[in-house]
């Protein structure tokens, strides 16, 4: 067989050798639709030949919107196929963050999910050039809109089954490993997002190669459920679900995941840090509230799990009667717990994003899911460095992926030259030559350094937040906010402190978990802002910052970052307010200029600060909340009479 | 009173057809309390019709008339071109009137799905022991009764509390699921009670979205109890207003708003 260069290429190997397995379903109605691998061909190659139809030219960008569908999926290799090339988007994009991406990629069409995403793009329409045509997938609520200039996928379709082939089978044998794939935005911590351009040839080589890495085969299962504009969702979504022929999933509804997951049971899963941890959340929250002798036997073989479990998946030496203990406590408790995480059938899961509190990954790996850790960005196509079966780490994120080149700069930010780096930002030459060197060397953005006994990549924080305090240590925000958020209590932390002589933090209280504590303690709460503000709230917290000041003290590197001042904000960080990007990442410059009062008022040493704050509502609206904000000391370790035994506190 | 036969298409597209449900000279007492008081008026096919009036008014009453729980004393009803005999409540629905209640009336130990299932019970014949049994005609109508359903749970976007009892969910997504139980009677004519009674704004864009959507997408005509005047101004095509038993003002919302009566009515004038 000849070598196998792009997407569509896959698609017809895909349909032709096995075309009967199934290549998506979705949950609809209340019952998994399947599509098999021919189905989906026939039906991409109509949709292709309705956009050329509609008159899509080579080249052309069409945007992508929309919740997780197969339709959408293949409506995405349906632009290739037409010689397009598409730009998936963030379904909770906001009309201004379209507006810019339509414009930037100058989108001549846009295929919709349902009637919410093409208001948006309506609403933006007139500032964007060369918009031709809308192509929406449910039609609920569509029928009074003007159709001179969109129309159904049904009606897409139609046109297509009536179209000649030539033309789409002339455009696809211009294509070669070279043409582009897709372009995806990156969501951008600062500044405007960038159109970052992944060729058919970075793409395939980057699923082949981790597809091989961890032995991805045609049978396996995944559900797609993270944004369709993130890289990772392309890669395992398409690049991978193309190259080895597995089944994409999609869920019913953003409400229904879990319970998908859980029918489901897919054998390759990835979720950031923060899934995992709501999901362990929830069940603590239900173990509370268990019988007793329920209660006893988790916490005796979850005990039993963590000395033993990672051991077991690690493949190391344990004792028989260790051994039979885990079996039956499989029985009893591991396997009814996997069950109901829906993870009974993980061979390969995937953690990255963000630091995973260690505890946390340990949990997942003493009750035997086989979670990992990968270290990737979208201008690698994902895979940077990724952990080997035997060798999985909460504190690493393991060696690099077949293919990929590695280099630590003076600095301390990592550089990587791979088969999947990006071909350029989209119309912006100058950011293209600032990351990627002529000899294919990418910057990272990110500190770090390769353990010099494994080989493997530590990350410390993103290089241009670590800085240095007034005294000269050194201040890396990441590694004390990390610790802060591995407290169930705790969801977001933000610490300043560059060029400062102290540290201090503002906190977002996790909801459910701080919500669940509350009750079960008869404390009496209307909203967010006064939970957030509750004394006793507020000592908890309290002791949270008090044991992650004497952890981080430990760091000889780090120990000037030891938080000295901190608040619970009255408000949770937002995508919509834009304090964070759409992959929730905090976006530090924006936070601190919003908040300047508050921290103004940290380091004046105020008890208290009033404040009023913008708020964005969901559709946009904008508000105001006001709220009077505690501030508190927290205990600070002498750094020079910290204790000289290193083991980690916890 | 004439009934109207012709149509028209409004400003969004929608058509509005003759007269549906024509109420004549309708007079309601309980003892000696007068409730309704020789009130005529008419709902059109396709149309959202309001009904409004401040508290007593007897807004309830009439819907109840409508769907035949009460009988008035005097007038006549007038369903699809037919006066309608003397009905029991179940006899209207089979007609194709289906209703929500101003207070919930859900079965709260029953999920979702089954509530919503028992909008159906007028499109299954199958008896009580072939549907203990799941048998035969019993487990074919069910199918095909929960294609439907999961329809109607796919329209309203219920899908994940599918599975959920209903005595867990809060008052909002009661409200929700009430109409889905309607909804899935497919019903000619929709009543609804209050649909939008302790809900805070969003939940009030949500239901109105919903209620829009049921009356473009199926043609649903719609008669509604609201007290929320903006949103009975945005959603209906024409108000019907109450007071004290009395019809004072009927047309569409432009009209009702700018009537002297009606404003009278809300501000509180003394009535002698």
């Amino acid at each position: 067989m000849p070598e196998l260069r792009t997407v569509p290429e896959y698609l017809d190997r895909n349909a032709e050798t096995f075309g009967d397995a199934a290549a998506y379903r979705e949950k609809e109605f209340g019952i998994w639709q399947e599509w098999t691998w021919s189905r989906a061909r026939t039906e991409i190659e109509e949709m292709a030949l309705g956009l050329i139809a509609r008159g899509l030219e080579i080249g052309e960008h069409v945007a992508v919107i929309g919740r997780n569908r197969p339709q959408l999926y293949m409506s995405m290799v349906a632009v290739q196929c037409a010689g397009g090339i598409p730009v998936p988007l963030y379904q909770d994009a906001v009309g201004e963050e379209i507006a810019y991406v339509l414009g930037h990629c100058a989108a001549k069409f846009v295929i919709a999910g349902d009637q919410e995403q093409v208001d948006k793009v309506i609403e933006v329409r007139d500032r964007i050039e060369g918009l031709r045509h809308i192509v929406y997938l449910d039609a609920r609520g569509m029928r009074k809109y003007d159709h001179s200039d969109m129309s159904s996928m049904e009606a897409l379709r139609e046109t297509g089954r009536a179209e000649p082939r030539a033309e789409m089978e002339r455009r696809r044998a211009q294509q070669t490993g070279a043409t582009t794939c897709v372009m995806l935005y990156t969501s951008g911590t600062t500044g405007k997002p960038k159109g970052v351009v992944l060729s058919h040839d970075n793409i395939v080589a980057t699923s082949v190669n981790s597809a091989a890495f961890d032995d991805l085969r045609q049978s396996d299962e995944v559900l797609a459920y993270l944004p369709m504009a993130w890289v990772g969702d392309f890669i395992f979504s398409v690049g991978q679900a193309m190259v080895t022929g597995f089944t994409v999933n999609c869920p019913e509804s953003a409400d229904t995941v879990m319970h998908d997951l859980r029918e489901i049971g897919p054998t390759y899963y990835f979720a950031p840090p923060r899934v995992f941890e709501t999901q362990l959340t929830n069940v603590m929250i239900r173990m509370e509230d268990a019988g007793r002798l329920k209660k006893r036997m988790f916490d005796h073989f979850m005990a039993h799990a963590k000395h033993v479990g990672p051991r077991l998946l690690d493949g190391k030496e344990v004792g028989t009667w260790d051994r039979f203990k885990y079996r039956l406590g499989e029985v009893l408790v591991y396997g009814p717990l996997k069950n109901t995480l829906g993870l009974s059938r993980i061979r390969v899961g995937y953690t990255a994003g963000e630091a995973i509190g260690p505890e946390l990954f340990d949990f997942y790996r003493s009750i035997g899911i086989n979670l990992k850790q990968l270290y990737g960005q979208t201008e690698a196509s994902v895979f940077i460095t990724q952990q080997k079966d035997d060798e999985v780490r909460a504190d690493t994120v393991g060696t690099p992926t077949p293919g990929v080149e590695l280099r630590i700069a003076e600095n301390g930010e990592v550089f990587y030259r791979s088969p999947g780096t990006f071909q350029e930002y989209f119309g912006n030459p100058e950011s293209t030559a600032s990351t990627k060197d002529p000899e294919g060397w990418v910057a990272t953005g990110d500190a770090g350094f390769i353990e010099e006994s494994t080989g493997h990549l530590r990350i410390i924080d993103r290089a241009k937040d670590v800085g240095k305090m007034a005294d000269g240590a050194l201040f890396a925000p990441k590694f004390v906010e990390n610790k802060l958020k591995f407290f169930p209590e705790i969801y977001e932390a933000v610490v300043f402190g560059n060029g400062k002589e102290r540290c201090v933090a503002f906190l977002n209280i996790d909801l459910t978990a701080v919500g669940n504590w509350a009750e079960r303690n008869n404390i009496a709460y209307a909203s967010y802002q006064e939970l957030a503000q509750h004394p006793r709230v507020i000592e908890i917290m309290r002791g949270h910052v008090n044991k992650v000041n004497a952890s981080v003290a430990e760091d000889e590197m780090l120990s000037g970052c030891q938080v000295h001042r901190f608040l619970v904000l009255h408000k949770q960080l937002d995508a919509d307010d834009d304090e964070m990007t759409r992959t929730q990442k905090v976006k530090r410059r924006l936070i601190e200029e919003k908040y300047a009062d508050l921290i103004a008022g940290l380091y004046g040493g105020a008890d208290e600060v009033y404040t009023e704050t913008e708020v964005t509502y969901e559709d946009g609206r904008k508000g105001k909340i006001r709220a009077t904000v505690k501030l508190v000391d927290a205990e600070v370790v002498p750094v020079n009479a910290k204790p000289k035994v290193l083991e980690a506190a916890e | 009173m004439n009934a109207h036969t012709d149509s028209f298409t409004t400003d969004d597209g929608r058509t509005i057809g003759g007269t549906v449900l024509d109420l004549r000279n309708i007079t309601l007492r309980f003892g000696g309390v007068e409730a309704i008081k020789n009130i005529s008026f008419d709902i059109r096919e396709g149309e959202i019709r309001a009904i409004i009036g401040p508290n007593g008014a007897g807004k309830s009453s009439m819907l109840n008339v409508i769907s035949g729980f009460y009988v008035p004393q005097e007038g006549e009803v007038w369903f699809r071109g037919e006066k309608r005999p003397q009905m029991r409540p179940y006899q209207v629905a089979q007609q194709g009137v289906a209703r929500t209640f101003q207070n919930i009336a859900l079965f709260e130990g029953m999920s979702v799905l089954d509530n919503v299932m028992c909008g159906r019970l007028g499109y299954m014949s199958s008896n009580i022991l072939t549907q203990g049994l799941w048998w035969g005609r019993a487990a074919r109508e069910e199918t095909e009764n929960r294609e439907s359903v999961e329809r109607v749970i796919d329209f309203l976007e219920i899908q994940a509390i599918r599975k959920t009892p209903v005595g867990r969910l809060p008052y909002g997504l009661k409200k929700r699921v009430e109409l889905a139980r309607a909804l899935a009677a497919e019903p000619k004519l929709l009543l609804l009670d209050e649909p939008m009674a302790g809900m805070n704004v969003e939940e009030k864009e949500d239901m109105s979205r919903f209620i829009l959507d049921v009356n473009d997408e199926f043609g649903t005509t719609i008669a509604l109890i609201e007290h929320d005047m903006g949103v009975v101004m945005d959603l209906s095509d024409r108000v019907v207003v109450m007071d004290y038993g009395r019809k004072i003002g009927d047309g569409t919302p432009d009209e009702v708003r700018s009537n002297q009566e009606v404003i009278d009515a809300y501000l509180g004038v003394a009535h002698d």
